[in-house]
């Protein structure tokens, strides 16, 4: 068995949880706004995020990987998902694991008895960083707006993730569906990505989705 | 605006995800006790500082976040080659057929 201090970092159900953009209260302004909106963002709050971290090139490593989650550690830039469950590239060793807010304990565990003995790292930093779903016609007119990576299809196709410069600050760009991206961001960092989207997606109309 | 490709990502990215590291290739003496001063203040503080093509450690800060070595040339800005850290560089001084050497000024490291 491991040795590795692993514990419940999520507060029972009955406790007030709080995400980063809590004060924005964006439950207010759900159906709110320009209809036909062409970016459409929808905040994917108090998920649980956990960093892996591990040798790529050792078989164990991704057998263990494979076995505990079912998924298969992804190559360079890319991004593979199950269901609920995303594994993302995020360095040549180092991934980040995304599963519906209050399985990661579990996860964990089961991360850490596959990978008994290996020379890993599994840390649980849900509470830092969120993502932020964006959909519709123009979302790649907002992103091209924000950002100097090219984002067109051909350069950026479905299931590619990347670290980047966006607006005066940095983040992770995802694209998970044909107009589907995914911002991953910061907890620090949230209130300004709110008020630069919304600047960046007036003139395409921007609307809030629970 | 340059672009540099990230032997880590695999592609080309914008210059201004990247962080300069300074020079590349400075072996730490394997044992420091046995240093004179003058090899350990060489070691530590002192570093090359030429006209012409420079072996430097970058970090791709905004993307994967992981150091590599490139070699740069230092008066046109031209970025040779990037490469892994523990590998060699294919373009050293030595091979290059840039332009002649600069006339070593006085107090230049030889």
């Amino acid at each position: 068995m491991t040795t590795a201090n692993v514990y419940q970092q999520r507060p029972d159900s009955g406790v007030k949880a709080e995400s980063s953009l809590h004060h924005t209260n964006l439950a207010s302004l759900t159906g709110k706004g320009r209809k036909n909106a062409g970016v459409i963002v929808r905040e994917k709050k108090l998920l649980g995020h956990l960093t892996l971290r591990g040798d790529a090139k050792d078989p164990a490593f991704a057998e263990g990987v494979h076995k505990a989650l079912g998924l298969e550690l992804p190559v360079a830039l890319s991004l593979v998902a199950k269901g609920d469950t995303s594994l993302q590239w995020m360095g040549p060793d180092e991934w980040l694991l995304i599963v519906p807010g209050g399985q990661e304990y579990a996860v964990e565990q089961a991360l850490r008895a596959a990978l008994v003995g290996l020379h890993i790292s599994v840390v649980n930093v849900s509470g830092g960083q969120q993502l932020l779903e964006l959909s519709g016609p123009n979302v790649r007119n907002v992103l091209m707006k924000s950002t100097s990576y090219d984002v067109h299809p051909d350069n950026f196709p479905v299931g590619k993730a990347i670290g980047t410069v966006f607006a005066k600050s940095q983040l992770v760009i995802r694209h998970t569906g044909e107009d589907t991206w995914e911002l991953l961001i910061r907890r620090s960092f949230s209130d300004y990505w709110w008020l630069w989207l919304q600047d960046a997606a007036a003139e395409y109309g921007l609307s809030v989705e629970a | 605006m340059l672009h540099i490709f990230c032997p880590h990502c695999g592609e080309l990215r914008s210059e201004e995800e990247f962080h300069a590291s300074g020079q590349a290739h400075i072996p730490r003496p394997l044992d420091p006790n046995a240093c004179t001063d003058k090899e350990w203040g060489d070691y530590m503080f002192f570093r090359d500082n030429p006209r012409g093509l420079h072996h430097e450690l970058w970090n791709h800060v905004a993307g994967c976040r992981q150091f590599f070595n490139a070699t740069r040339n230092t008066v046109t800005y031209e970025i040779l080659e990037t490469y892994l850290i523990g590998t060699q560089p294919q373009f050293t001084e030595q091979a290059a057929s840039v332009a002649p050497t600069a006339t070593r000024e006085q107090g230049e490291k030889v």
